[in-house]
């Protein structure tokens, strides 16, 4: 679904991306998780090209993306993504945001676009908000209405980058658990986040970045039970630690 | 003789100062600046739009060339401009009135800083928009159209209407290529009574503070209408 194989990217001087190697298999949900500055933002970027590679080759969905004749609007239709900051359209009413992009770009007629907006509600629980204004809502009702809006278009992938890190800490539950549901029906889900617990419950396979290098790469348990590298364990004691103790998350 | 009673000459001409010989003969004075400005701006406001969408292009070939015009025009005194389209556009294109080079130059000028505004009021909403438009699979042109602009042409009221202000008061130099408008209808009186340049001049004065301070008025009413509920 998507293959990195000798991904490199640069920021000037900065070496973002070092030989990234990564298969991520349909239906698979892949946490991606490291230290601040680590790339793993810029990585789930490059996969619909909000950041485009330097070096190497990228295949998502079939469509090379190192390619200049691939249609980059088309791929990114098949992508949804969420972003830390929500990123709703603050001039659109919930419903409006997430319709826009079915009516614009794939024709569908206003109230069909409607009628499967307001299922997408109903499946993150906002259907009462759908004449609302983003800025009348909560953190975790706008990221809730930013997945919908991701959903609106049928993706074939999901893209997260650190959802919960912008949101009060009563309000990273209620998206953790939209994003565990999304899961279970099988959708491909790439997932940024310091969520350890969500790593742990969710992911099939959690990815360990630093300096822009994939350190480790390893099921939920192995990874915390047994992380291999040394910079994994540090990071992981620092992120466990004096609250749970660092085997916090083996069981 | 109270000094009140040499407002007499206003009075006497109120007429002319307003529409000139219009019904009979061409509009003047108020009304032709008035005409002067809002055809002006109308035009100006597309021309800086479509300026302003060029110079924020993510081509250089695009971006380049415009903000040189840009710039260029930004950085050439207006009287001038007045004058280049006043003996160019006839050289090009035969006779033209002279209202009609006046409204040309206005526009060319006020459309260089309009796409300024414009520019600043796109960089204005923040990246994460674009992406979140793009991302959707809109196009980019898509994004600017549906997500973009709505937005930043809310915030790029205020600025607009003190553009237009400017132009307003800009009209005035029509009358250096002899546009009968507010200014050089009053010169025109000024020369015929000979005796009334404070009253006249004053009078006029009045009359541009009340146009553009009845502009700002509006755009403070427009812009608490189209006030949306800001992120909180």
């Amino acid at each position: 679904m998507i293959q990195f194989t000798g991904v490199h990217k640069w920021f000037k001087q900065l070496h973002v991306l070092n030989d990234i190697n990564l298969h991520v298999t349909p239906g698979e949900v892949m946490v991606v998780c490291g230290p601040s500055g680590s790339g793993k933002s810029t990585l789930i970027r490059t996969i619909n090209q909000l950041e485009p590679i330097d070096q190497g080759s990228l295949v998502v969905d079939d469509m090379d993306l190192s390619d200049k004749k691939t249609d980059i609007n088309k791929l990114r239709a098949e992508i949804g993504f969420v972003f830390q900051q929500f990123n709703l359209y603050p001039h659109l009413t919930v419903i409006n945001n997430i319709t826009l992009a079915p009516i614009k770009i794939r024709n569908t007629p206003k109230k069909e676009a409607e009628e499967q907006a307001m299922q997408l509600l109903i499946r993150v629980g906002l259907a009462e908000k759908r004449d609302a204004y983003p800025a009348q809502l909560s953190g975790g009702q706008q990221q809730r209405v930013a997945i919908a809006r991701g959903l609106a278009m049928r993706p074939k992938i999901m893209l997260f980058d650190e959802p919960t890190s912008a949101l009060d800490p009563e309000m990273i539950g209620e998206v953790l658990q939209v994003m565990q549901d999304l899961a279970k029906t099988g959708m491909t889900m790439v997932v940024v986040t310091h969520e350890m617990g969500f790593a742990r419950e969710v992911a099939h396979r959690v990815v360990f970045m630093d300096a822009g290098t994939i350190l480790e790469e390893a099921k939920p348990k192995d990874f915390f039970c047994n992380p291999q590298h040394e910079r994994a364990k540090q990071f992981l004691n620092q992120l466990l630690t004096p609250m749970h103790g660092a085997g916090a998350l083996c069981d | 003789m109270s000094i009140l009673s040499n407002f007499q000459v206003i009075a006497d001409n109120f007429t002319y100062f307003m529409i000139g010989r219009w019904p009979a003969g061409p509009l003047g004075g108020v009304g032709l600046t008035l005409y002067l400005a809002v055809v002006s701006c109308i035009l100006s406001f597309f021309g800086g739009l479509i300026l302003g969408l060029l110079s924020v292009s993510r081509h250089r070939w695009i971006s380049w060339p415009s903000m040189l015009f840009i710039n260029t025009v930004r950085g050439v005194p207006l009287l001038m401009v007045i004058f280049w389209m006043y003996f160019l556009l006839p050289a090009l294109f035969g006779k033209v009135p002279e209202s009609q080079t006046v409204i040309m130059a206005l526009t060319l000028f006020t459309s260089a800083y309009m796409s300024q505004i414009v520019r600043a009021g796109i960089e204005g909403i923040g990246t994460g928009q674009m992406e979140a438009a793009v991302s959707t699979g809109l196009k980019h042109w898509q994004a600017m159209y549906y997500i973009i602009l709505p937005q930043g042409l809310r915030n790029m009221i205020p600025s607009f209407v003190n553009q237009f202000v400017s132009l307003i008061k800009d009209t005035s130099l029509a009358f250096i290529v002899g546009v009968s408008e507010l200014t050089h209808v009053g010169t025109q009186i000024n020369n015929r009574t000979m005796a009334f340049p404070t009253e006249i001049f004053f009078f006029i004065a009045v009359v541009y503070f009340i146009l553009c301070f009845a502009f700002t008025s509006l755009s403070r009413w427009l812009e608490q209408r189209l006030a949306w509920r800001k992120a909180i």
